[in-house]
């Protein structure tokens, strides 16, 4: 099966991020497809490579990064949303004059049509937010 | 059609469970998972209203009712744990997934 | 722009303002319109006020952002499903939302609502029949 995954929440503030790493875990170890993990809304959050969360507790802006560097799984932020939030890549930087970029590995910035797309292409949407 | 539908808020904090049930029809399935879990204990306002539908399935994510400290008999009858593998055969056999956030 | 054709279902819950997955969730309608799939949208619990006509952000400072869903009618976004019900808990009649249109091309291009009122069991069948349902 194809899954397509929405993550509507940013990192800690609600467990949307962690139930949807759970889920993509448990979808790739039985041998499913992912066909894109798309956050949205404060979703764009977890693509920061700003966070330094206590050493005690799980890191999850790196925990996806190495996911997809393991499974080379396609982790798409939403631009519009990004923009709102500050989640800024190369590009961006230079379009909007932003003095910095912050993108985490294995995350790339792109339109809603990702999401659309993804719906279509998928044999299923998975949700998870608050 | 089946829709696997998935709460992830305490039944006392939000109406979505509430409003699932109310979607939920013959065949489907519903996952409680983070704290959707509390709607599944024994005892509660709502614990009624949960274990009396039928031809619903009702399952809850055993992680999350662990990690909130609920044992297994604190769990409504009829209501299946589940893990996150299982979760993940859930949304495959059902036709599509319905999120009540 | 795709060859296969979905059942998109886009379902609205919460009111607007107070949170941003209103509005965020109506720009995924609008990208969405592009790509031709069969497009609804499901407006249940608090998802209702999203349509209440006569919003003035003025005073809050925001983006008034419900002339959008009159301009669904133009991207061929025609099929807005409320829950009867949920109005009705919140004292809301079809009168006190946006009268939203669209121009039919199919039948001469006369104006029909895009507003469906539906009951929950009507609008659980509706679900049913999607293809993918989106929640924000």
């Amino acid at each position: 099966m194809k899954f397509a995954i929405q993550v509507n929440e940013g990192p800690y503030q609600h467990q949307a991020t962690d139930s949807a790493y759970q889920f993509t875990k448990a979808a790739l170890s039985a041998g499913h497809e992912i066909m894109r993990v798309f956050f949205y809304h404060d979703g764009v959050n977890n693509g920061t490579n700003l966070t330094t969360p206590p050493q005690d507790d799980r890191n999850i802006v790196n925990r996806w990064s190495e996911l997809a560097k393991e499974h080379d799984l396609d982790l798409v932020v939403c631009v519009a949303a990004a923009q709102r939030r500050g989640i800024v890549d190369e590009g961006e930087m230079q379009r909007n004059g932003k003095s910095a970029q912050n993108i985490a590995d294995g995350f790339r910035i792109s339109g809603l049509g990702q999401l659309i797309e993804a719906g279509i292409q998928s044999d299923r949407l998975v949700v998870f937010g608050d | 059609m089946s829709i696997l539908h998935t709460v992830n808020k305490s039944p006392f904090e939000k109406s979505s469970l509430n409003s699932c049930l109310g979607y939920a029809r013959e065949g489907s399935s519903v996952l409680l998972y983070e704290d959707g879990v509390y709607g599944a204990i024994k005892g509660t306002a709502i614990a009624d209203k949960i274990s009396g539908l039928s031809g619903v399935k009702i399952y809850a994510l055993g992680p999350d009712l662990k990690a909130r400290g609920v044992s297994p008999e604190k769990i409504v009858d009829g209501i299946e744990v589940v893990d996150y593998a299982a979760f993940v055969s859930l949304a495959a056999e059902n036709d599509k997934v319905q999120a009540w956030v | 722009m795709s060859e296969i054709i979905k059942k998109f279902m886009y379902i609205n819950r919460r009111a607007p303002y107070g949170t941003i997955y209103a509005w965020e969730a109506l720009e995924v309608v609008l990208i969405g319109a592009a790509f031709d799939q069969d497009v609804s949208l499901a407006f249940i619990d608090d998802g209702v006020y999203q349509l209440v006509k006569g919003q003035d952000t003025s005073e809050v400072d925001m983006k008034n952002f419900s002339p959008t869903y009159q301009a669904l009618g133009d991207y061929d976004v025609t099929k807005l499903y409320v829950e009867k019900e949920s109005l009705e808990e919140r004292g809301l009649t079809l009168d006190d939302l946006m009268p939203l249109t669209y121009e039919d091309e199919d039948d001469d291009w006369a104006e029909k609502d895009s507003i469906k009122l539906m009951s929950r069991s009507e609008l659980a069948a509706i679900m049913d029949e999607q293809d993918i349902l989106f929640s924000f």
